[in-house]
């Protein structure tokens, strides 16, 4: 099943060297980073404006607004995306055995992503100065856009419509490139490939779908239908499967056992995939998406969160009776903490997406720490987990510093865990605030405290991924290198 | 099929995805198929207008190089700008554009938000906005005078001292009373939302309306 370098070796089994390519998972895992970076500082920016420290307020290059849309799509794209595309060019050839359809292709890809991504910010963050010009109004009339060059309407979409079928093309490439070798695999497919396949179609599917709908062919209430199911899709059906792949496929390695039952893995995946999808509404209850259509998403969210739970079951009893390791093991201790995070915001989001609990905390901070914790509490985490395992493995050395892998989880793992109950908190608040008719200017000093305190919490989370990139610099400059598995301290 | 490639690529990938597209999206759009996408310029009503006009006479010069003349077909150009930079200034992850049926929103802002409201080139992307820092703006028009706006715009907290909202110095030459041709049609799409209706409440006079025991 999992190919392991320097054990079980027979001749039938080809080599590692010739199966994966470490040197674009570095690429992938670097430029993920440095993405990462900007996006943190962008949501720095933001929350300093929110209470009044922002000493750029003004300067037009860095207005708050726009450095908040460069803040999420830097996360979706930049660093998810990046980072994620780095497993699965360490994963899927080891799990096949096959090296993926072309290693001319994937730099293109790895190049196009950068493209992207680049893109997307210069457009967000220049575009608006240029809208006004009389071409790029007669153009976007012509061409029937909203748009022209800044900024799409569409919330963790607003790389620019130019951008769209570069991205379009690169996802279809991406999929290409691990479907050939999955096709190729023979015997059964492990779980973290069931969940792969399927990314590759949804996130394409959502991609185009998102893209293209609302800004060309749909306007008003189906359009924000449309909206609400990309928003979500785009969690749900790609950073979702992939996450729960890189956990079934590295866990079972880290704690030396196999997963714990095999029919939680299907209920699991059948399950997601069947549910995830239906529930893009629930992003806008009370709007005037017919009724029986928020009912509809809210029952599926309330179904999937029985699916996640099996999930969790299937893990919690894969690390049962050794769970000891967690204080050991550092990249465990990332994916089982990423889980209990992720328990939390799906028990979190049954709750929450109950029409109830949609009349107080819609609109609010509420549902702000509740992304956080999905995007950073999880998937941000796991990833963590796996470049602490796999850094030392690809630069051939040990970690310069056990302690800075320390502090940069519990930064982390404190920092966004502080940011999502202040958040939830400072949501109550509001929606207080509002629905008793308070002046709006009362529900803005109530939140003051609120936004205090997440400053604090953000700067954590910065001062975590500091340490990681500074610990990742350090091994990498390490002179005593010592090649081989056996060298490395925090696994 | 539950383990194998095809099941999963086919009917876990598209299929199930497609099953909830029409589910989610096929089935509004058949729904609202009666309601067609209606133009900038078939959106423009004579409160809009009466801004329109308002906003060439305050500001001469700036509306003269920005617009020409205080017409329709001047003011769906400033209405199509106004929106893009709505988008494009990220107005609308501060900003809702929808009033929900719950919490006293109809008391604070005005009628529930209607189908009716969005089918048009205004809302193709829709600008729901799922995040309110500021208040929903789908009720706006007419709430402040231009010169409020423009103020407001250029420096949000010499008029609301608490306002988080960031300074858009970049709108005006220089002063608020010198908007640029982005100024006035940021102020014009802000001044048209809502503005086909006939009413609706200020909240900024609620005390008045809670003392008439709504």
């Amino acid at each position: 099943m999992v190919a392991t370098t320097g054990s079980d070796v027979t001749h039938n089994i080809p080599r590692h060297e010739d199966l994966v390519n470490e040197r674009l998972v570095l690429w992938y895992f670097l430029a993920a980073l440095t993405f990462l970076g900007i996006s943190m500082l962008g949501g720095l920016l933001m929350v300093l404006q929110l209470v009044h420290w922002n000493p750029f307020d003004g300067i037009e290059f860095f207005s708050a607004a726009r450095w908040r849309m460069i803040h999420t799509n830097a996360v979706a794209y930049g660093f998810l995306a990046n980072a994620f595309l780095g497993t699965l060019f360490w994963i899927v050839p080891r799990l096949t055995l096959q090296p993926v359809a072309s290693k001319a292709l994937s730099y293109f890809i790895f190049l196009a992503w950068q493209f992207i991504v680049l893109a997307t910010a210069a457009a967000i963050l220049v575009g608006p100065m240029f809208q006004d010009r009389d071409w790029a109004l007669d153009f976007a009339r012509r061409m029937h856009i909203a748009n022209t060059l800044g900024a799409q309407g569409l919330e963790w979409g607003e790389t620019p419509y130019w951008t769209d079928p570069v991205a379009l093309l690169g996802l279809a490439l991406v999929a290409f490139n691990f479907l050939v070798p999955i096709s190729r695999a023979r015997g059964p497919l492990y779980v973290t490939l069931w969940y792969y396949m399927a990314a590759f179609v949804w996130t394409f599917l959502t991609y185009a779908m998102g893209n293209l709908l609302p800004e060309y062919v749909l306007c008003g209430t189906s359009a924000g239908a449309v909206s609400g199911l990309f928003i979500h899709d785009l969690v749900g059906l790609f950073v979702t499967p992939l996450g729960w792949g890189l956990m079934y496929y590295i866990v079972p390695i880290l704690l030396k056992r196999p997963i714990w039952s095999h029919g939680l893995s299907l209920v699991g995946f059948w399950g997601l995939a069947f549910f995830y999808p239906l529930q893009g509404i629930h992003h806008f209850l009370y709007t005037p998406i017919p009724m029986f259509l928020q009912y509809g998403a809210v029952v599926s969210t309330i179904a999937v969160e029985f699916v996640v739970a099996t999930v969790v079951i299937n893990f919690v009893g894969t690390i049962w009776g050794n769970a000891k390791i967690i204080f050991t093991n550092i990249p465990v201790r990332w994916f089982y903490t990423g889980m209990i995070y992720y328990f939390i915001t799906c028990f979190q989001c049954a709750l929450q997406v109950t029409l109830t609990f949609q009349k107080l905390i819609h609109f609010t901070d509420w549902v702000v720490g509740h992304a956080h914790l999905v995007m950073f509490g999880v998937f941000t985490m796991w990833i963590f987990g796996f470049m602490t395992y796999l850094i030392p493995r690809l630069l051939r050395r040990s970690w310069y510093s056990r302690a800075l892998c320390e502090w940069h989880f519990w930064c982390s793992a404190v920092g966004v865990f502080v940011m999502f109950l202040d958040l939830t908190l400072a949501g109550i608040f509001q929606g207080y605030y509002w629905a008793s008719l308070q002046p709006w200017e009362v529900s803005l000093s109530g939140s003051q405290p609120f936004w205090v305190t997440r400053v604090f919490a953000g700067l954590a989370m910065f001062v975590g991924f500091l340490c990681f990139v500074y610990n990742i610099f350090m091994t990498w400059c390490r002179v005593d290198s010592q090649p081989g598995d056996s060298a490395i301290a925090v696994t | 099929m539950l383990e194998s490639k095809t099941g999963i690529l086919f009917v876990a990938g598209i299929g199930f995805f497609v099953f909830a597209f029409v589910a989610n999206v096929a089935v509004p759009v058949a729904m609202y198929k009666d309601q067609p996408e209606k133009t900038a310029e078939e959106m423009i009503n004579s409160n809009i207008l009466y801004q329109f006009t308002e906003l060439s006479k305050r500001y001469p010069q700036s509306f003269e190089q920005a617009f020409g003349a205080a017409n329709e077909e001047n003011c769906a150009k400033a209405l199509r700008l106004g929106r893009q930079l709505y988008i494009g200034e990220g107005c609308w992850h501060c900003h809702s554009q929808f009033v929900r049926p719950v919490s006293n929103e109809s008391l604070r802002y005005g009628p529930v938000a209607d189908t009716a409201e969005y089918q048009n080139e205004l809302q193709r992307p829709v600008m729901f906005g799922t995040r309110r820092v500021g208040p929903d703006l789908s009720r706006q028009g007419g709430r402040h005078g231009n010169d409020w706006h423009a103020v407001h715009f250029f420096r949000p907290q010499t008029l609301v001292p608490e306002s988080p909202m960031p300074e858009y110095p970049w709108f005006f030459a220089g002063s608020p009373d010198k908007p640029t041709r982005r100024g006035l049609a940021l102020i014009t799409y802000v001044q048209w939302l809502g503005s086909w209706l006939d009413s609706y409440p200020y909240y900024e006079e609620l005390d008045s309306i809670k003392s008439e025991g709504y």
